[in-house]
């Protein structure tokens, strides 16, 4: 396994960060950790890369243990905290050149696995990184954590507040690394990058809530998903928590993902409740659920 | 070794493109020392005086002629009734009123002890006594000329000499302090800021995930400071020296030699602030509150610590600055060499290896 | 239905670069408008001055009915503004953060003491009206900030990026806020850069360069694109 964690729990003064984390990682694999703002993904990231000590629990990075072989994970691992990292009074190249130097390495000697994020970021490696567009930024950060070719990568979220294309192309890179059999780890509070990891782990709070694939996971949502739209919107989502089978009910974009209490939902039934509470243009389409309703089902 | 000056080089170019820390670096010590050579000062220099002599002899003549003449006092208003006394303090036109009874002479030579006056502003204490003091020396000299003939039995005179700073230039005491302070400020302030720096931005948490020790981290950090401080301090000696004319009389080796080593205890004192401030505001406010308070009014850069409550002058002995201003004192006023200061030098060492100790076991290699 | 938002080839530039390049477009009351864009298209400068802090260079634009050359303080009173970064303060309790933002926007005391007691009701704080509000999850910050910015019931208020990084079920609870004011009335007026938050929209517009590229409902956009969300709609925009 490249990163084994077993029963990991960690506390601030009054919050529990992390409760009974458990999970395993395997080599060359894309792993991500999902999940919102505060769920504990920076904690767990950070007890990983040994900076952070768990209050119970154990783990190992690349088979070294976090605690007592610290130093040989420093050594073997790539990080790239929340905020990217980088001096930002200092030019692209210099920054690059201060993380191959603190590393004892140089530019040169793993050019080859960062050349092809490193080449769109050449036109301004004399521009200082302050000055970078986010997904520039980005792409250096990403760089810096390369650039000593460690055998893990951890990346916590690596796409907030990043543009699209960026996020995109980004994810896109990930890809590419990791057909040069590096172990990824990277968290984030998208639902919708999930399905380009191998493997997820839902977390909130502090807990993990479920661990498998992208496509394994949305079997784990067992009821029938319907799209429910109509002309107003807030009294669609009224008159359905107002009606007796409703299970769950949540905004999606322009519709409504309705889930039903009986296993055999009769679509005019529930249309003619619609109907009488005086909504028109209703559509009623069943869907497939989604990661994110998935989440939400087991985050209740 | 290429790793250090990688590190090195990194930290110069954060210091060299701040414009701010940049002007704090050098342009403070400069300022600073003209601030305390030029503005403030004990010393009194043409003060106006007015003089009311009721008597207008000789003796009062040859006084007041002599007085100014000095290049104290400047005469600005002979008086001529009660009410004017009043209206030219009012006006602030002099700071010294002088008023000689009548018959003065007369009553000098029947030995009836003729009285003098003198009325000085005291809405600044401190000049007011000057003022007084001057005059009386003054005064005093004068009658020692006049009795030069006359064998005075039983007489004391005390005759007071001034040495080290026989001119009393206040500017001489100033700049010890003053060379401590900077230092204090841009070694201890500086590190701490640019280590909570990297906490702030997340850098640090990237140097900690690699292969750097905490040594490296740490030197590499604090070695731009000393080389920064120690160009400091020579630019201040320079100042001193041919701005205000302040003699250098024992080694500046030993004088570079004890720079260095207080330059270290601040250092050291920066990482230690730096290991419990979360950011840049927090560890700006423990370097001023926190070091450079004591060092201005604990130290003996001030205020005399002989004269300070026992229990202040016991705290003062555990301030750093305390010490190297005795040691600096001594060795540019005095000229004296280690055999003079070397108990000082140890208290000096000692701290420092005990703040350097603390510091590196202090200095987290994870995040708290 | 009336226009709250009229904006017609509203311009604004700094020195050689145009920030904003004429945009034009309206707003209904009671719509919920999406203005997307990435950093750097000129989204912000462009609500500076909808809201009255940067003057236009050229071109016009009325806020509920204010011209925003002219009558910047009638449209400070008549918005409601809520952003991520700041929306609430840490070291205040829930109930004193309301009674300062409702004296802020010239409340009086009885006024401002029947709508807190509206509010905790509302959002259920009972538990916590006398809480710092730095120690709230992420989530009821954000709904109670949003409820603060409706507090002196503005007719149109600005959301900067309100849901990012929130957990899905908080956020559907708060878009579902945003729903029951603007069945209310109230226009809102959603600024991001994260696609989904586009999805809830009514409309949707989007800025590429200073410039609109897009403008219409999300259903529509992606019909337009081929595509099945925002996400992509906005990534077949930037390669053009």
């Amino acid at each position: 396994m490249s990163i084994s964690v077993n029963k990991i729990n960690k506390s601030y003064k009054n919050v529990q960060a992390l409760k009974d984390i458990s999970f395993d990682v395997k080599p060359g694999e894309l792993f991500g950790i999902i999940g919102p703002d505060g769920a504990g993904k920076t904690t767990l990231f950070r007890v990983l890369t040994t900076l952070l000590i768990p209050d119970s629990g154990n783990a190992t990075v690349s088979n070294f243990d976090i605690i007592t072989d610290f130093k040989s994970i420093r050594n073997s691992v790539g990080y790239m905290p929340g905020k990217f990292s980088l001096y930002q009074d200092l030019t692209v190249e210099e920054n690059l050149n201060f993380f191959a130097n603190i590393f004892k390495t140089s530019i040169q000697e793993n050019y080859d696995l960062i050349k092809d994020i490193y080449v769109q970021i050449e036109p301004f490696k004399n521009r200082r990184a302050g000055k970078l567009s986010g997904g520039m930024k980005q792409k250096l950060a990403l760089c810096c954590a390369l650039i000593h070719k460690p055998t893990v990568l951890f990346l916590d979220e690596p796409t907030t507040g990043v543009d699209p294309v960026s996020r995109k192309e980004f994810w896109n890179m990930l890809k590419r690394l990791q057909l040069t059999g590096l172990t990824i780890l990277v968290s984030t509070p998208y639902m919708d990058e999930a399905a380009l990891c191998d493997r997820i782990a839902f977390i909130q709070n502090g807990s993990i809530l479920e661990i498998d694939t992208p496509n394994a996971i949305l079997n784990h949502f067992s009821k029938k998903i319907y799209n429910i739209s109509a002309d107003n919107m807030y009294q669609l989502i009224e008159s359905l928590k107002a009606y007796e089978h409703t299970y769950s009910a949540y905004p999606f974009g322009e519709c409504i993902h309705y889930s039903d209490k009986r296993t055999d939902l009769k679509i005019n039934e529930l249309y003619e409740f619609l109907k009488l509470k005086g909504l028109d243009h209703i559509i009623i389409d069943q869907t497939k659920p989604s990661i994110e309703d998935t989440f939400m089902a087991l985050a209740n | 070794m290429k790793l250090f000056l990688g590190f090195v080089k990194k930290e110069f170019y954060h210091i060299l493109r701040d414009r701010r820390s940049l002007f704090i670096l050098f342009g403070m010590p400069i300022i600073q020392i003209l601030l305390f050579g030029f503005a403030i000062t004990n010393e009194i220099n043409n003060v106006n005086i007015a003089i009311f002599d009721h008597s207008k002899d000789i003796t009062t003549h040859k006084i007041i002629d002599k007085i100014s003449a000095s290049s104290y006092f400047s005469l600005n208003k002979l008086i001529e009734n009660e009410d004017d006394i009043e209206s030219v303090f009012k006006k602030g036109k002099v700071k010294a009123v002088l008023i000689f009874e009548r018959n003065f002479n007369k009553k000098l030579l029947t030995n009836e002890q003729p009285k003098v006056q003198i009325i000085t502003d005291a809405t600044d204490p401190n000049t007011a006594n000057t003022i007084y003091n001057y005059i009386n020396a003054i005064i005093q000299s004068y009658l020692h000329e006049i009795n030069k003939d006359v064998p005075v039995v039983y007489q004391i005179t005390p005759q007071p000499r001034m040495i080290y700073n026989p001119e009393l230039k206040s500017v001489f005491m100033f700049v010890p302090g003053v060379m401590t302070v900077i230092l204090m400020l841009v070694s201890a302030m500086m590190t701490s800021i640019s280590i909570t720096r990297e906490k702030e931005l997340g850098t640090m948490e990237v140097l900690l995930v690699s292969p750097l020790k905490p040594i490296q981290v740490i030197s590499g950090k604090v070695i731009p400071y000393v080389f920064l401080s120690v160009i400091n301090a020579i630019v201040i000696i320079l100042l001193s020296i041919f701005i205000f004319k302040m003699p250098v009389q024992g080694s500046l080796i030993l004088l570079g030699f004890e720079s260095v080593l207080f330059i270290v205890t601040a250092l050291a004192l920066g990482i230690l602030i730096s290991t419990i401030s979360a950011t840049q505001q927090t560890a700006m406010m423990i370097s001023l509150m926190g070091l450079m308070l004591p060092v201005i009014i604990l130290s003996g850069f001030i205020f005399p610590i002989d004269s300070m409550p026992l229990p202040l002058q016991i705290i003062s002995n555990i301030i750093p600055a305390k010490w190297f201003i005795i040691i600096l004192k001594a060795i540019m006023l005095k000229g004296v060499g280690i055999i003079y200061i070397w108990k000082e030098t140890l208290i000096l060492l000692g701290m420092t290896l005990f703040f350097v100790a603390l510091s590196t076991k202090k200095y987290k290699i994870r995040l708290e | 239905m009336e226009n709250v938002i009229e904006v017609n080839n509203l311009t604004k530039t700094f020195g050689a670069f145009t920030a904003v390049d004429a945009i034009s477009f309206q707003v209904k009351k009671g719509e919920i408008f999406g203005f997307l864009g990435a950093n750097g298209a000129g989204k912000t400068t462009a609500i500076k001055m909808l809201i009255g802090i940067t003057t236009p260079t050229s071109g016009d634009a009325t806020i509920a009915g204010f011209n925003v050359y002219t009558q910047t303080e009638s449209i400070k009173r008549n918005i409601g503004y809520m952003s991520q970064k700041f929306a609430l303060y840490d070291d205040l309790t829930v109930k004193e953060n309301i009674t300062f933002f409702g004296g802020i926007y010239g409340l009086n005391r009885n006024t401002i003491k029947t709508k807190t007691r509206e509010l905790i009701d509302e959002l259920k704080l009972e538990q916590v009206t006398n809480q710092l509000v730095g120690s709230l999850p992420l989530g009821w910050k954000q709904k109670i900030s949003f409820s603060v910015a409706l507090l002196h019931r503005p007719k149109i208020v600005f959301l900067d990026e309100p849901t990012g990084g929130v957990d899905p079920i908080t956020r559907r609870q708060f878009w579902e806020m945003i729903y029951k004011a603007a069945n209310q009335g109230t226009t809102i007026f959603v600024t991001t850069h994260y696609m989904d938050e586009a999805e809830y929209c009514d409309r949707v517009c989007i800025m590429v360069d200073g410039q609109i590229e897009a403008l219409d409902a999300p259903k529509n956009l992606k019909k337009t694109f081929e595509v099945d969300s925002m996400n992509e709609v906005f990534l077949k925009l930037a390669r053009r």
